[in-house]
């Protein structure tokens, strides 16, 4: 038995663990760490329909416990994404998460259309929670109805399931996911990062080129824990946890909150090595919590432990 | 490319200004000057790591010097570390200057500003082990921050200028080059990007390298963090960390 293995829509993964969109850009870098196979999946960087320089310089700014970047959605556009980054990442056993994001309904659907029909493309992440755009992403991610909108029309066009990316920087998260399921969503992917801000205290200035950024890292993981802990309770679909995200043991607390996996961003930049040595990790947790299967370990933090069983 | 590397050596030589000295087997894989390491200081404390150059490779022994500025939470912490203690080291990193585009018996002209030196020190080691001449100009802000000046002392030429006057001749590096009338096959230069920008449009015409510096958060080229653009693109970029950090001046826009 693969005490792993987890199924999701769309997705078979032989462990929960991937590296979170836009931390790990389209795998070359890490490849030269590690195969890339191991990974239970990977969410590349979003893509929109053209390619995007992104914001000026500097781009992010540490903060403690965490950082901020506002980097812009810089990428190569979907039809390279399609035609160089995907095949490239083919020669993996891996499945792809594709980030997709846009700034009019219309981009979405575009890029959800194209993109889902490559062969490795196994869900789509629907980025409606970019804080960094001002036209787009986050504006999507605060209004129910528009999140609903927009959730509809990409699942029309959409050859695999989709995942809705949720931003943490609104006032009724349950609400969020409430609309998108409804709307048709497959899955919940959060949290993305939240809005905040550096100011350099000899210039005055604002730390960030952007003035703005969004905070992730460890910072960040007990807004992802309550909030994930509040919408697993309010939604049938399986969440795909993230923020601030540093080991196995951090992995387990997400489960437990309500996640049936889990993505990792912030970390790799401190340890390239970090999604091999959790998916090496986890099996020992496991024993030590004497549970069989990482599954049994979603929603135990609200569910009292009614659906879990315990080995031995 | 990751070890806990330990340190040797670990001394104030200028105004908040140290030398490190590093031991582990990472430095076999150092070769080319300008390359950095990415440092995780402690477990506890900043979360990012560091880009520090690389100012002197010793492979005989095993050991790397790196020399950095104890500004923010990460390289203060790090100037209170002491010898034996470890350090998380990643590296070595990025593409370094290219010693091969000169041959003996040709000029180099080595151009640092502040904690940009450091890199043209091991530049200067490699080069004049070929049996290229060199020309080092170090500018600094003030007296008290001005180093390595007798070490570069002995493989060429060099001149220190300060910003305020108080050591060596007043004024920037490009007044320093134009007061001597220096010249050269290739100019290497590592310092602030208005210095940089000035001796890109200085010889717009000769081989100028220039190493670049650049808030990082990976290093390795993931996060598009440290990008600049290519001149003539509205999308085109380069990452300064895998990209460069050197750079061929006119390849990027500075
Ligand atoms: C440098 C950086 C770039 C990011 N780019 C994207 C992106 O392109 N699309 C996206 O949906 N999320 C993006 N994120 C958000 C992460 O995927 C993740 O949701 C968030 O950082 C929280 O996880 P962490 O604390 O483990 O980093 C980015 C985060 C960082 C730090």
């Amino acid at each position: 038995m693969n005490r792993l293995a987890v199924e999701l829509p769309g997705l078979s993964l032989k462990n929960p663990i991937m590296p979170a969109s836009g931390c790990f850009g389209f795998g070359r870098e890490y490849a030269k760490f590690y195969d890339l196979s191991v990974l239970g999946a990977i969410m590349i960087k979003a893509t929109t329909l053209e390619a995007r320089f992104g914001n000026p310089t500097p781009r992010v700014a540490e903060t403690p416990s965490g950082m901020l970047n506002a980097i812009g959605l810089q990428n190569p556009g979907v039809d390279r994404v399609i035609n160089e980054e995907l095949p490239w990442l083919a020669q993996y056993d891996v499945p792809i998460i594709a980030n997709v994001a846009g700034s009019t309904v219309e981009e979405y659907v575009e890029v959800a259309r194209r993109i889902s029909k490559a062969p490795n493309v196994h869900a789509l992440e629907l980025n409606i929670s970019c804080p960094n755009v001002k036209k787009g992403g986050i504006a999507f991610g605060t209004v129910p109805e528009v999140a609903a909108e927009l959730t509809r029309a990409v699942k029309e066009v959409s050859d695999v399931p989709v995942y809705v990316k949720l931003s943490p920087n609104v006032t009724n998260i349950v609400a969020m996911a409430r609309a998108v399921e409804q709307a048709g969503a497959d899955g919940l992917t959060m949290i993305n990062t939240l809005l905040g801000m550096r100011i350099d205290v000899k210039t005055a200035k604002p730390i960030l080129a952007n003035r703005t950024g969004g905070l992730s890292g460890p910072a960040i993981k007990p807004i992802a824990i309550r909030m994930i802990y509040e919408v697993s309770q309010a939604v049938s679909i399986p969440i795909i946890g993230m923020g601030g995200i540093e080991s196995a043991e951090d992995v387990i607390e997400f489960f437990y909150a309500g996640a049936s996996a889990v993505a990792i961003g912030t970390a790799n930049f401190i340890d390239p090595y970090v999604c091999p040595n959790i998916i090496r990790d986890l099996p020992n947790v496991l024993d030590e919590l004497r549970i069989d299967h990482i599954s049994q370990c979603t929603g135990r933090g609200w569910n009292n432990g009614q659906t879990v069983y315990c080995g031995t | 490319m990751k070890e806990n590397m330990k340190i040797i050596a670990n001394r104030q030589i200028a105004k908040d200004i140290y030398e490190l000295t590093l031991a582990g087997s990472l430095v076999q894989r150092m070769r080319t000057p300008g390359q950095f390491v990415h440092m995780k200081v402690a477990n506890s404390g900043p979360l990012l790591r560091r880009p520090l150059s690389l100012c002197d490779i010793n492979q005989e022994a095993n050991e790397c010097t790196i020399i950095y500025r104890a500004e923010g939470a990460g390289t203060t912490l790090l100037s209170q570390k002491l010898p034996g203690d470890t350090v998380d080291v990643l590296g070595p990193l990025g593409n370094g200057f290219s010693v091969s585009a000169l041959s003996s018996g040709q000029r180099a002209l080595l151009v640092g500003g502040g904690i940009g030196v450091p890199p043209l020190y091991e530049l200067a080691k490699q080069l004049v082990k070929k049996g290229v001449f060199v020309t080092i100009v170090l500018g600094f802000q003030t007296k008290d921050v001005v180093f390595y000046e007798e070490r570069f002392a002995s493989f060429g030429e060099t001149y220190v200028a300060t910003v305020d006057g108080s050591y060596g001749m007043k004024g920037f590096v490009t007044d320093v080059i134009h007061h001597h009338r220096l010249s050269f096959h290739v100019l290497y230069a590592c310092g602030p990007k208005p210095m940089l920008r000035a001796l890109a449009n200085e010889f717009p015409h000769q081989d100028v390298y220039l190493s670049l510096e650049e808030r990082m958060g990976c290093g390795i080229g993931a996060c598009f963090a440290c990008v600049c653009r290519v001149p003539h693109s509205e999308t085109a970029y380069k990452k300064v960390c895998s990209d460069g950090p050197v750079f061929r001046a006119g390849e990027v826009v500075l």
